[in-house]
C-alpha cells in the first residue's frame, strides 16, 4: 500500500533508532496528544526502539476517553427519548457511564447505531423522516470539519431531523492547560498528525515560545514517529525548541483552509469539560446560533442525575499522563477490555487498551 | 409452488412435504435421507466424533459462497480438526416467512455441491418457518458425525515445546469478503471468502505424518484467537513472526479502511497445524500440493516460556503479546 | 475490545480514480471506496488523499513523501557506516 508500506521498513527503522540513540544524552520526557499516536506507539513497539533516556507518556488524545461522564450521561439520556435514533462512532457504545452505557440502552430497546461517518448519520436521518437523528459529535480538529460539512449538507438537502450533540474539542488549548498545570514536566510534544493537517503548525507556536518545550508534528507510521522523536531529541539536546513538521507529506504550513472555513462557519469556540482535567476554557466547539436547529443541545432537553465516576478508576490520571496504565490497581485485573471500568480501556485509542493489547511479554497486562 | 416461503411450509402438512420433496430431496438425495423416516439410521464403529454448529451469517450470499456452503464446510472442518473423517451431516433450517424459494433452491444447490466435494451425505433434516420479522431470512443448524482412525490423537491440548506452527494460507479473506458487502467496499479483483472443506487436505497431511499434534481452523476471532486457545489448552507459549503471516494485499487494504487487524478476522477455509518439528517440512510440502494449502507456511513455534500466551515478533523487531479477541469484532460473520 | 481500530485520528492514504461533484471514487491496493471531497475541493484525479471517516481531509504531497523516504535512507546508510 503506497504511503503506508514504505514507512514501515525494518532496516530504515533500525537506522533511525540508531541515530536517536547516538544523539540522546540526557533523559527527556515526551508526550503525544493523539489517540492514534498512542495506539501506533504501542502497536509498533516504539518504546522498545528508542533508548531508555527517552521517556514517553500519553496525553489527552483519545476522543472517547476525554469525553466527560456528564456528557456521556446526556447522550444516554437522549437515547431514551421517544423517536430518537442515536448515531455514534463505535467505541462510545461500550463506555460505562454514571448509571448506564449506550450499549445497555441499546439492549433495553433504544435505537443506537454505529456509523463510520457523519455521512451515514445524515443518510439515516433522510431515511427516517419520522425520527430525530442525533449524532454524538466527539473528536478533535480532524473530525470537526467533517461534522461541520454534514450539518451544511443537512441544511442544503433540507434534512431537518438531523442533529449533532457537539462534544468536539480542540487540541492546542488542552496542551496549554497541561503545560500550565506543571503536573508532568515535559521536554517535548509529539504533535498530532491529522489534527495538524487541518490546523497547520502555527497554533503550536506558543509551546516553544512560552514554555521552552519542543514540538514536532508526526505522522502515524513507525518511521514517521521515529523521525519525529529524532527531531525532538535534536531540538532538546541543542536547547533550541521550536515547532517542526516531521510529516510534510500530510501537513502543510497553511493547513487545510477549506476545512477550517467550514468549521468556523458552523461552530464557535466555547469551554469544554475534559475527563480528568475539568473545564478548559476556549477548548470546545459549539454549534453557532445560525445552525441551532441542528444543535441537539437546543433541540432536546433531558434531566440528568449527578454524574458518578467509576470507583478506583485512574482514567483521569492516565489521560493527563500522570499515571501509566499498569500503575492503576484495576488494570488487567478488574479492568479489562471485556469488562472495562473506564473509557481508557474501551477505546482503541485509549492508553489502557493499547497497553493491554500490545503489552510486551515483560510488562503487559499488569503481570 | 408459490414464489416465497409461507408459514404453511413449516406446518408439517402438505406444503411442508412439498417443500422437502421439491426443494431439498432432489439435490441432497441419498438412501438414508430418501427414506424420510423420523431419524436416519447408519452404522459406524470405532471412535466417533460429533459436532454441532449454527449459521447466522449476514448477508447470506457473499462473494465465494453462501450460508449453505458455509454450513457444510464449517461442520466438515470441525470434525476434520480432530482428525476425524467426516461421514454424515444433519441440517435444520429456520426460514423466515417470505423468503424467496428461488434463493432457497440456490442455497440447497450450494449445500449439495459442498457436500459432494467433501464426500459427506446429509442424512437428516428439518425445516421450520417463523413469522416475518422473527428470523433474519435463514438460519441453519447442523450436526456432523465423523470417524477417527485408531491411533490418531489430534487435540488442542497436545502442543509441545519445540513444535512448529503451520498456517495453511492467507488470513482474513472470509471476514473481509463479508464486511466488504456490508460496508460498501468494492474490489477491482474479486475478493472471495475462502470457505472450503479441508478434510482432504488434512487426510493428505496425515498420510505423510503421524505426528500432527493439533489442528484448528481460525474462524470467529481469527488467527490470534485460535493461537491463544491452543496456547491455553496445551499450557504452552506460542511465538509467531508477523512477517511470516500471509495476508493478501486487498485484505490488508480493506483492513486499513475498516480499521481491522487481519489476525482477528474470521477465516473459513484455513487451518493451523501444530506439528513435531521433524515432520514440519514434509507436511508443509504436502500441504502446498493441495489447492487449499498452496500458500502454507511455517509461522512460528511452541515454547515453554510464557505458557498460555502468544507472543508475536512484529515486522519492526519488537515483540508484543497477541491477546484473544474480546468483544464483538464482526457480528454474524459465520 | 477494540480490535476494530476505529481510529479517529487515523486517516488512510487512498488514490482518487474519478470525481463526481463533491464525491470521489478512490482506491487503495485494489479496494475501492467512495469518499467526500467537500474538504479538499482542490483534489484532482490521480491525487492521493488522506481518508478520514468518509472524507478526504488533505491531499498528500508526493514530492514531500519522496523527500522523507530519501531522508530515511540517508539516515539508515549513515548508521551502517558506524
Amino acid at each position: 500500500m503506497k504511503f503506508i508500506d514504505e514507512y514501515q521498513d525494518n532496516k530504515l527503522a533500525r537506522g533511525l533508532a540508531y541515530k536517536i540513540a547516538q544523539r540522546s544524552t540526557k533523559t527527556i520526557r515526551l508526550m503525544e496528544f493523539c489517540g492514534g499516536h498512542t495506539h501506533a506507539i504501542l502497536r509498533y513497539g516504539i518504546r522498545q526502539l528508542v533508548p531508555k533516556t527517552v521517556e514517553m507518556r500519553s496525553g489527552p488524545g483519545c476522543p472517547v476517553c476525554v469525553t466527560a461522564t456528564a456528557d456521556l450521561d446526556k447522550a444516554i439520556a437522549l437515547a431514551y427519548l421517544p423517536d430518537v435514533i442515536i448515531t455514534t462512532f463505535g467505541d462510545m457504545i461500550r463506555v460505562p457511564s454514571s448509571y448506564s452505557s449506550l450499549q445497555q440502552a441499546k439492549a433495553e430497546g433504544a435505537d443506537i447505531r454505529i456509523v463510520y461517518s457523519t455521512i451515514d448519520a445524515v443518510e439515516i436521518a433522510k431515511a427516517n423522516p419520522g425520527k430525530s437523528v442525533i449524532f454524538i459529535g466527539i473528536g478533535f480538529e480532524t473530525t470537526a470539519p467533517t461534522i461541520a460539512a454534514s450539518i451544511l449538507k443537512a441544511q442544503q438537502d433540507k434534512i431537518e431531523n438531523f442533529h449533532v450533540l457537539s462534544l468536539n474539542k480542540l487540541t492546542p488549548p488542552v496542551m496549554k492547560a497541561l503545560l500550565d498545570s506543571g503536573e508532568i514536566k515535559l521536554d517535548g510534544i509529539i504533535g498530532p498528525g491529522h489534527v495538524s493537517v487541518i490546523i497547520g503548525p502555527h497554533p503550536y507556536e506558543f509551546i516553544p515560545r512560552d514554555y521552552g518545550v519542543a514540538c514536532v508534528i508526526s505522522g502515524f507510521e513507525p518511521l514517521d514517529i521515529l523521525l519525529c522523536i529524532d527531531k525532538l531529541v535534536e531540538q532538546i539536546e541543542k536547547g533550541e525548541p521550536k515547532v517542526e513538521i516531521a510529516y510534510p507529506r500530510g501537513v502543510k504550513p497553511e493547513g487545510n483552509r477549506k476545512a477550517r472555513q467550514l468549521m468556523g462557519k458552523v461552530f464557535e469556540i466555547g469551554e469544554a469539560n475534559w475527563r480528568g482535567i475539568g473545564i478548559v476554557p476556549q477548548s470546545g466547539l459549539k454549534v453557532r446560533g445560525k445552525y441551532e436547529r441542528f444543535d441537539a443541545d437546543k433541540a432536546f432537553s433531558v434531566s440528568l442525575k449527578p454524574p458518578r465516576e467509576p470507583e478506583g478508576c485512574r482514567c483521569g490520571d492516565v489521560i493527563r499522563g500522570a499515571a501509566m496504565p499498569p500503575e492503576c490497581k484495576l488494570f488487567g485485573k478488574v479492568c479489562t477490555p471485556e469488562s472495562p471500568v473506564g473509557p481508557c480501556m474501551v477505546s482503541s485509542e485509549g492508553a489502557c487498551a493499547a497497553y493491554y493489547q500490545y503489552g510486551t511479554p515483560e510488562n503487559s497486562q499488569g503481570f | 409452488m408459490d414464489d416465497s416461503i409461507l408459514l404453511a411450509h413449516g406446518s408439517g402438512g402438505k406444503l411442508s412435504h412439498e417443500l422437502v420433496e421439491k426443494k431439498f430431496l432432489p439435490f441432497l438425495a441419498n438412501p438414508a435421507l430418501n427414506k424420510l423416516d423420523d431419524s436416519a439410521i447408519f452404522e459406524a464403529s470405532g471412535r466417533l466424533a460429533l459436532t454441532t454448529d449454527s449459521y447466522v451469517v449476514n448477508p447470506i450470499f457473499f462473494p465465494g459462497g453462501d450460508i449453505g456452503k458455509l454450513a457444510v464446510c464449517g461442520t466438515v472442518n470441525d470434525l476434520t480438526m480432530n482428525g476425524a473423517r467426516p461421514l454424515y451431516l444433519s441440517l435444520s433450517a429456520i426460514i423466515e416467512e417470505g423468503f424467496l424459494l428461488s434463493e432457497l433452491e440456490q442455497i440447497v444447490r450450494s449445500i449439495k455441491k459442498a457436500a459432494e466435494e467433501a464426500e459427506v451425505s446429509i442424512i437428516a433434516g428439518d425445516t421450520k418457518v417463523v413469522n416475518k420479522g422473527q428470523a433474519d431470512k435463514l438460519f441453519i443448524t447442523t450436526s456432523g458425525v465423523g470417524i477417527i482412525s485408531p491411533g490418531v490423537d489430534i487435540s488442542g491440548a497436545n502442543a509441545r515445546a519445540g513444535d512448529k506452527v503451520l498456517l495453511s494460507g492467507t488470513i482474513g479473506d472470509h471476514g473481509i469478503a463479508i464486511m466488504s458487502q456490508r460496508e460498501g467496499l468494492r474490489f477491482s479483483m474479486a475478493l472471495e471468502s475462502d470457505c472450503a472443506p479441508l478434510n482432504k487436505l488434512v487426510s493428505q497431511m496425515m498420510e505423510v505424518s503421524s505426528r500432527i499434534h493439533c489442528l484448528r481452523d481460525p474462524t470467529r476471532g481469527g488467527l490470534a484467537t485460535t493461537l491463544n486457545e491452543l496456547a491455553w489448552q496445551s499450557k504452552v507459549g506460542i511465538t509467531v513472526e508477523e512477517a511470516k503471516i500471509p495476508v493478501k494485499d486487498e485484505v490488508k487494504a480493506a483492513c486499513e479502511l475498516l480499521g481491522l487487524d487481519p489476525i482477528y478476522v474470521a477465516n473459513e477455509g484455513k487451518l493451523v497445524a501444530v506439528v513435531d518439528p521433524a515432520d514440519a517440512d514434509k507436511i508443509l510440502a504436502r500441504m502446498r500440493k493441495n489447492s487449499y494449502g498452496r500458500h502454507a507456511t511455517i509461522i512460528g513455534e511452541v515454547t515453554n516460556e510464557h505458557p498460555g500466551k502468544v507472543v508475536m515478533k512484529t515486522k519492526l523487531g519488537p515483540s508484543r503479546i497477541v491477546d484473544m479477541l474480546s468483544g464483538e469484532l464482526l457480528p454474524r460473520i459465520c | 475490545m477494540a480490535t476494530i481500530w476505529e481510529a479517529m485520528c487515523l486517516a488512510v492514504p487512498v488514490k482518487i480514480v474519478s470525481i463526481n461533484g463533491d464525491e470521489a471514487e478512490t482506491e487503495i491496493a485494489g479496494v475501492r471506496r467512495r469518499v467526500s471531497i467537500a474538504l479538499t475541493p482542490e483534489a484532482k484525479v490521480g491525487d492521493y488523499v488522506l481518508l478520514h471517516t468518509g472524507y478526504a481531509i488533505g491531499v498528500i504531497d508526493e514530492a514531500e513523501a519522496e523527500e522523507t523516504l530519501k531522508l530515511f535512507e540517508e539516515i539508515a546508510s549513515l548508521s551502517e557506516v558506524h
